[in-house]
């Protein structure tokens, strides 16, 4: 039944633009401070305290509005957004209603092998609202405790079109937004810090028609694995009330991680009226086109660019190009390693196998890992020499990638060098041949096994160094001649 | 002449001289509120310890020019560091800031001696001080009458001779209308001129601090002291501030000075439009050339202001929520029923009815009929403005329609209250500087008359309030309080 | 325009007002004759009329992003009604 209906998603993602202070005042936006201990008059909303705009955070917002294909207001003004909440200090959060600084954009998402491309609708800058610390559950808590540390913290509000037809695309596009934010060095985009957060609108249509279904918001999607299941959870629930004849009704619904379940939030009957005005206590503000010019000339290569420059340069696959440059961090690392080891696919592998592996187990990014590009070539070259096997790479790898260590340092402590020797090599395996008579009958026999076991007894008795390939060549040829 | 009747420039010369010492000043002032205070009620808090310590220190320190060593009042509205600021509302009866306003800050700065903090009419809506959540303040030309607002405190204790000056707030009037009640000097500076920064919001886009004295000189004084830009304040214009006491002199030949034909019509007293007549013909005498010119949008500033103004208000009044400090329903049990049941206790029926107004005026589908309508108004008075200014130096009117009313007299009828400010408020739309001063008496209440300037050019309205009050006496007139002992 | 004593509830819910039947009753008539006054605008056509948002002809009024640092967090509590843990308490949201 699924096929008759078109899943329609739209995204509404907030972006902390990674400024050191907060957008109207010059607190410290530093995460993970003790309460209250990043705040002053004006974010607490002090009677009297007046806010002063920070000219990083328009800049940032410019940055990502061209990296986004936006187009850039000439003019644009602050409004205030009211509505009462013990997180929100004034009462009222100063956000951009009907002039945001960016509008009319896209980006581009390739899903297995099908690419899309998502409007944007606006970006729009506004301050973040404090922290709420409930005692037990918000239902069942007594009280609650306010913290206002994150109270004024520039966020990018990116709003797209409902141009997405899956979980996947959604996640697609999610993931290209953060790389794009990345790359464009505006924000962290860290889920678990909350400095990437994601609403996702969901609704349900019959395929062929153009007429948007009934949407249901989607909040506390906190990972990307998330949000592309709770797309699928919702639509799934939706096509299956449609059949059975329910309605719909337009909502706010929240993901709940452990059930993999969204869930009706309690919707109070009153409607919210934010009473947008404009903000008598911020001027407007003029953008002059120079300014847009001198962001657009420092803009580094995005994402796209580089996935072409990949794909073009080492003819790597959309798949790896794509993952490559999914972090800044990433491509910078494969861009330094091809530099001392030019065989692109080789290096893609290792990053997007081994050391891709090691990064998620570990809960980690590139930075935090020690193994540098200098080391992961080096290492790809003793391979290539014969002088450590794949096992053993992954070995040493590993090491590289808690200590630092450089490969040959490592090979040296643990004496892993490989018996590339061809002397050394026959040598040992004359000793084996002897030794295991019966053996060697039986591979005269035609028994494959026993070639197996012959190679076996060499790697034993050298401790796993022999050059397996060179074993195999020595071995057979030994076995030959008897 | 007793310390407390002397102008600040008076006291000044006396204090360079070593004559006396800030402390006796300090102790002149801080006696006459001893024994006028009880009458007036000008104050909500007065800081006789401090003011004496800061007096100490100021004997002890270098010389500061200007108005250093001399004692000022501020309009409670105007947060201080360490000193409980109210805004005369039960919401704040408890709120000490751990900041400075930049106005307190600089006088505080120029080593000026603070006597207290001034009654209000709450969060500065009113016009007569009767809206104070403490007491009404009394106007001292007649206790039964109210001394105007919302700065009545600010003009009565200047008037009562209890500060030789004060800082007041005016939106839409309220430092120009409660000096012409009380009959002395007030001046609303352009908007953007003066920081608005720990100053308590009521209407941002019309809020603005000012002065309150004695004489013209006091004023331009202050000004020097007060005006600037500050970095904190958005709105604060970076422009060059001139020594406005290079504009006191009194030769005015040529002064272009128009005179707006709907503020002398229908509903202005016929008296204060005869006293104030009186005035522009003395403008000519003293060689300015006057002409009646029309600000034909006149009538429409009134109830355009009050939807902007409750508009703006609504939203800078959202933040007295109980959480960070303020007024809070403890035996609430839930945050809605907090919000709700704090800010019933904690607000005067005149903010609730304005907070009222303006999320009515500001809320989905009413927005476009009212608030958006009042900004579209907005522009059309300041145009009017414009046009005349690009003809005449300055306009003259009348500051308020009636002399000081009674207390109580309005309460019932909240429109003619609002009418006060019929003359005052479209100044306050156009952002433009305007100052009453002192003109003249009907049945012993003082007049005052409005000189409304160019935006930035306070200049030359000092000009013309100072060759207007060295060729007349009217700021000599002091009323006559009983003192008690 | 008038008003109804509905919109003044929803208007005081609105604005977080506890109001009581008689408050209620009062600004009910009070509103409407401040709103009835306030119709003295239609009286103007503005259509052509730009909305004045600022009266100052000021833009781009920007700061620099460096880091100043706050007050004591004793001072930013120190007007609390109710404190715990360096945190402003307040009763459940719901």
């Amino acid at each position: 039944m699924d096929r008759e209906y078109e899943i329609v998603v739209g995204l509404e993602v907030h972006v902390e633009l990674k400024t050191a202070t907060k957008i109207f005042c010059s607190c410290s936006t530093a995460f993970g401070a003790e309460p209250n201990t990043q705040v002053c008059p004006v974010c607490s909303g002090f009677p009297g305290a007046l806010p002063v705009l920070n000219r990083q955070a328009v800049e940032y917002a410019i940055r990502t509005g061209l990296a986004l294909n936006c187009e850039i207001a000439e003019v644009c003004k602050f409004d205030r957004k009211n509505y009462f909440y013990p997180d929100l200090p004034n009462a009222y959060q100063i956000s951009q209603y009907d002039q945001p600084i960016c509008k009319n954009g896209y980006l581009d998402i390739n899903v297995d092998g099908k690419h899309s491309r998502i409007g944007i609708i606006r970006a729009h800058l506004e301050e973040d609202a404090g922290k709420l610390v409930h005692q037990g559950s918000i239902t069942t808590t007594t009280y609650s405790l306010v913290n206002l540390n994150r109270c004024g913290v520039p966020l990018l509000e990116i709003v797209s079109q409902p141009d997405m037809r899956s979980g996947a695309e959604a996640r697609a596009y999610l993931e290209k937004l953060r790389s794009i934010c990345l790359f464009a060095g505006v924000s962290d985009c860290k889920m678990e810090e909350g400095s990437l957060r994601c609403d996702a609108n969901v609704s349900v249509r019959p395929k062929g028609s153009s007429k948007l279904g009934t949407r249901v918001e989607i909040k506390n999607l906190n990972s990307f694995r998330s949000l592309e299941r709770a797309i699928e959870y919702e639509a799934r629930r939706q096509i299956e009330a449609l059949e059975d004849g329910e309605e719909l009704v337009q909502e706010t619904r929240t993901w709940d991680e452990e059930k993999q379940v969204t869930r009706s939030m309690r919707s109070k009957e009153e409607a919210h009226d934010y009473r947008y005005f404009p903000d008598p206590d911020l001027p407007p503000l003029r953008i002059d086109r120079e300014w847009v010019e001198r962001v657009r000339a420092s803009m580094p290569e995005m994402p796209d660019q580089a996935q072409q420059r990949l794909i073009n340069t080492y003819g790597l696959s959309d798949y790896d190009a794509n993952w490559l440059t999914s972090t800044p961090q990433t491509l910078e690392f494969f861009d330094e390693t091809v530099k001392h080891y030019p065989d692109a696919k080789a290096v893609s592998n290792w990053m997007m196998g081994d050391f891709s592996r090691l990064l998620n187990q570990n809960n980690m990014e590139i930075a935090d890992s020690k193994v540098t590009p200098q080391y992961l070539a080096e290492m790809l070259r003793l391979i290539e020499k014969g002088t450590i096997s794949g096992k053993m790479a992954k070995t040493i790898f590993e090491e590289m990638f808690f200590t630092g260590k450089s490969p040959e340092e490592i090979i040296k402590e643990k004496g892993m060098q490989q018996i590339s020797d061809q002397e050394t090599l026959q040598k040992i395996i004359d000793e084996v041949v002897a030794g295991n008579p019966k053996v060697v009958e039986d591979y005269k026999n035609g028994k494959e096994k026993a070639f197996g076991f012959l190679v076996g007894q060499v790697m034993k008795a050298t401790r796993g160094q022999a050059n397996p390939a060179l074993v195999n060549e020595i071995l057979k040829e030994r076995l030959m001649r008897e | 002449m007793e310390l407390y009747e002397l102008t600040c420039h008076e006291l000044k010369e006396k204090l360079d001289r070593k004559e006396i010492s800030s402390r006796e000043i300090t102790q002149a002032f801080l006696k006459r509120i001893e024994q006028v205070e009880d009458q007036i009620k000008a104050f909500v808090t007065i800081t006789g310890d401090l003011a004496l310590e800061q007096a100490e220190q100021y004997d002890a320190g270098e010389p500061v020019p200007g108005l250093g060593g001399l004692p000022y009042g501020l309009k409670d509205i105007i947060c201080t560091r360490g000193v409980r600021t109210t805004a005369s509302s039960k919401m704040l009866e408890n709120f000490i800031p751990f900041y400075d306003a930049t106005v307190a800050a600089r006088l505080a700065a120029h080593k000026g001696i603070m006597l207290g903090k001034l009654n209000l009419d709450e969060f500065a809506m009113g016009s007569s001080t009767e809206n104070s959540a403490f007491y009404p303040t009394r106007n001292p030309w007649d206790l039964d009458r109210v001394p105007g607002g919302s700065s009545g405190g600010s003009a009565a204790a200047v008037a009562a001779g209890e500060v030789p000056y004060s800082l007041g707030t005016d939106s839409g009037g309220s430092i120009r209308q409660p000096a012409a009640f009380c009959g002395v000097v007030g001046l609303k500076p352009t908007y953007g001129r003066v920081s608005r920064w720990g100053v308590m919001a009521y209407a941002s886009s019309f809020d603005q601090v000012g002065v309150v004295s004695r004489d013209v000189r006091d004023c331009a004084l202050v000004l020097n002291v007060i005006a600037g830009h500050d970095p904190k304040d958005s709105t604060s214009v970076n422009q060059a501030v001139p020594d406005y006491t290079s504009f006191l002199t009194t030769d005015i030949k040529g002064l272009k000075i128009a005179y707006p034909r709907e503020y002398f019509q229908q509903g202005v007293d016929s008296e204060i439009r005869q006293v104030v007549k009186n005035a522009l013909k003395h403008y000519e005498q003293l060689g300015a050339i006057v002409e009646e010119v029309s600000l034909p949008h006149s009538e429409y500033a009134l109830p355009a202001y009050y939807l902007i103004a409750p508009a703006e208000a609504s939203a800078n009044l959202a933040r007295y929520d109980g959480v960070r400090y303020g007024l809070r329903d403890l035996q609430a049990e839930n945050v809605v029923d907090m919000f709700s049941r704090s800010r019933a206790a904690g607000f005067g029926d005149e903010v609730k009815r304005r907070i009222m107004l303006g999320t009515y005026a500001l809320s989905t589908g009413y927005y476009d009929a009212y608030y958006l309508k009042a900004l579209k108004v907005r522009r059309l008075i300041a145009e009017d403005f414009q046009k005349v200014f690009a003809d005449y130096d300055l306009i003259v009117a009348p500051t308020t329609p009636t002399v000081a009313f009674r207390i109580g007299e309005h309460t019932d009828d909240l429109l003619t209250l609002y009418m006060n400010d019929i003359l005052t408020v479209p100044v306050n739309m156009a952002g433009l500087p305007g100052m009453s001063v002192p003109c003249g008496f009907v049945n012993g209440m003082p007049v005052g008359m409005q000189i409304v300037g160019k935006p930035f050019d306070e200049g030359t309205i000092f000009k013309a309030a100072y060759a207007f009050e060295q060729t007349t006496d009217y700021h000599n007139a002091r009323p006559n309080l009983g003192v008690s002992k | 325009m008038a008003i109804s004593v509905k919109q003044v509830e929803q208007v005081a819910y609105l604005a977080r007002l506890e109001l009581t039947e008689q408050e209620k009753q009062i600004f009910t008539q009070q509103l409407t004759a401040i709103l009835e006054y306030a119709d003295k605008l239609n009286e103007l056509d503005t259509e052509q009329v730009e909305p004045l948002h600022h009266i100052l002809p000021i833009y781009n009024v920007m700061r620099e992003d460096v880091v100043q640092p706050g007050p004591p967090r004793e001072e930013t509590l120190s007007n609390a009604p109710l404190v715990e843990d360096g945190q402003f308490k307040v009763p459940r949201i719901i």
